[in-house]
């Protein structure tokens, strides 16, 4: 008797228990998931709902961009840097003409700076409001994005009025601007000056302090700073987290130090501050956008630099030197300078760089884009590691990936 | 604000001549070292106590055929936000022998930037966790952004350089 061991009522019998076997369960997060927002996938491996880790497969949409640069003369890249982050394309096509000219020691005249200190402003808030609206949606907040959607419609518009395109935009010019703002591209600009305000703010009031929204969002996807800066984060997941660095304001570039803004930081790097960051930017944005307007200077808007600069079809037809200049640029006969070059802007998702070598021939050398999306998407599994696969979905959201960027 | 000439001075006389080739490329202290010293000068500048020169804004790879024995380079830009001061480093490394140490341990950044460049030029990066294609198909068997490898078809006539100005 003494060797029997007496088990509790509701536990069978030791012989009666089915083997155990810890077993993961391999999920593939895309590369089609509605919630990747572009091509690229995660193996997530998990313990029931929760995360255990995870490793991500890119390069789906890799188009050799850096290659193909190569072979291209000097103002055809910026059809390639559209493509890069796709929801803010002049931010891309802007530092790419910014690099250029540093390279070549162009002097843009001021008036184009503003009309592209406004461009890049905007499409900041396109970028954001997408960004946020789509956290909205992944969170289960569907009718935020259909209120602010309007709105990104209407900076396209201002788009298509200023370049003759929406999305792969190819704005501007090397030494300014292809052309100057019409007078129906200014009517568009004040018209959303005044509309976009009472917009972003119900968009506010829905989600900003919406007890379900914050509790979906606090603490999900936290990273600490040190993280983030190890990990390479730059733009509003760097300031998230707590360091106000802004290429904008660090190293101005096309007369950012004219205009009066501030930086929103966060705290824990988390969606939450993500959210909020991206949100403060918007209004930063649009207070920039308000003062270029007002203090638009008069004067041209491209610089005299008749190599790098298509001139005007009137005067090919007119006038032999433009005519000797039309042909030269556009049969790629002008052959830059030898040297090597770095510039970076502040890019919708953090620090973009150009690093550009010349051998001095028609094409780069070499040309490699710091994509920021690319270096910072590293960190997610780190992020992610020990959550749901639904605070998953909101950190990736957060974090802005896309997908043009990510692979170039 | 910190000066080129206080940091190039200052790498000067801790590395002595394994750093040479000091240029400023529109205002950017550029600098070549060998394999061996990248990592030590990488820690310097990170660890050092005014400089703190420790965000890893970049690496990536040139080739350079016609530099025999230095076939390739690895670009590396570090920036301090301390100082808003950036930094280039080079290393060239010959075709023969393409290893290089890998900076995972001191940026964790570092990883996909190295697979990155792994992926177009083959340059290996020792001690690297996962050094594997990252943006093409892990069955390519060749290094795509090597100058040997042609943009366009070789074969085409109607395509040569000449007719293109280069």
């Amino acid at each position: 008797m003494a060797d029997i061991e007496l088990l509790p009522h509701n536990v069978p019998a030791q012989s009666e228990l089915p083997e155990l076997i810890e077993e993961l369960t391999t999920l593939n997060l895309g590369p089609t998931h509605p919630a990747t927002h572009g091509i690229f996938q995660n193996i997530l491996q998990m313990d029931g709902e929760k995360i255990v880790s995870g490793e991500q497969t890119i390069g789906y949409i890799h188009r050799a961009f850096e290659k193909i640069a190569e072979r291209r003369p000097f103002y055809q890249i910026t059809t390639l840097t559209d493509r890069m982050n796709y929801c803010s394309s002049p931010i891309n096509n802007f530092g790419w003409h910014m690099t250029m000219e540093k390279f070549l020691q162009i002097d843009v005249p001021k008036r184009a700076q503003y009309i592209r200190v406004i461009m890049m402003e905007l499409a900041r808030i396109s970028d954001h409001l997408i960004c946020n609206s789509i956290l909205g949606v992944d969170s289960g907040a569907f009718s935020g994005f259909l209120y602010v959607m309007q709105k990104r419609e209407d900076i396209y518009e201002i788009y298509e009025e200023v370049c003759g395109a929406r999305l792969t935009t190819n704005m501007g010019r090397i030494g300014g601007m292809e052309r100057d703002l019409s007078s129906t591209a200014l009517r568009k600009i004040r018209e959303f000056i005044k509309t976009f305000p009472p917009v972003l703010r119900e968009f506010e009031k829905l989600m900003s302090r919406n007890r379900i929204f914050m509790d979906r969002v606090i603490n999900v996807g936290p990273i600490s700073l040190e993280r983030a800066l190890s990990y390479g984060f730059t733009g509003p997941n760097l300031r998230a987290a707590g360091l106000d660095y802004d290429v904008r304001v660090m190293e101005p570039y096309s007369s950012y130090e004219d205009f009066d803004f501030s930086i929103p930081v966060g705290q824990s790097g988390d969606t939450f501050d993500r959210y909020n960051v991206r949100m403060e930017e918007m209004w930063q944005s649009l207070k920039i956008v308000e003062q270029a307007l007002e203090n638009l200077p008069e004067g041209p808007y491209y610089a005299d630099t008749p190599e790098y600069y298509l001139p005007p079809k009137k005067e090919v037809y007119g006038n032999m030197e433009a005519l000797i200049y039309h042909f030269k640029i556009v049969m790629g006969e002008i052959d830059a300078p030898i040297g090597e070059v770095y510039h970076a802007v502040e890019g919708g998702n953090g620090e973009l760089g150009f690093y550009l070598i010349s051998d001095g021939g028609r094409a780069p050398y070499r040309l490699h884009f710091r994509r920021p999306s690319f270096i910072y998407y590293q960190a997610y599994p780190e992020m992610c590691k020990g959550s749901t696969l639904s605070d998953a979905i909101l950190t990736m959201s957060s974090l802005n990936v896309i997908a043009g960027e990510l692979d170039a | 604000m910190l000066s080129n000439q206080e940091v190039a001075e200052e790498l000067l006389g801790k590395f002595g001549d394994q750093v040479y080739d000091f240029e400023e490329p529109y205002g950017l202290l550029t600098l070549s070292t060998t394999r061996e010293e990248i990592i030590p000068i990488l820690e310097f500048l990170k660890e050092h106590k005014t400089y703190q020169i420790n965000f890893l804004t970049d690496i990536t790879g040139v080739h350079y055929p016609d530099n025999t024995g230095k076939e390739f380079a690895v670009v590396y830009h570090l920036h301090s936000f301390i100082h808003n001061f950036r930094i280039r480093i080079k290393v060239f490394i010959a075709e023969a022998d393409i290893h290089i140490p890998t900076t995972t341990g001191l940026y964790a950044s570092a990883n996909w930037m190295e697979r990155e460049t792994y992926d177009f030029y083959g340059i290996l990066f020792d001690g690297h966790p996962n050094l594997v294609r990252i943006l093409n198909i892990e069955e390519m068997d060749y290094f795509p952004m090597r100058k040997e490898y042609a943009l366009e078809d070789a074969t085409r006539e109607d395509k040569i350089d000449a007719l293109f100005g280069r």
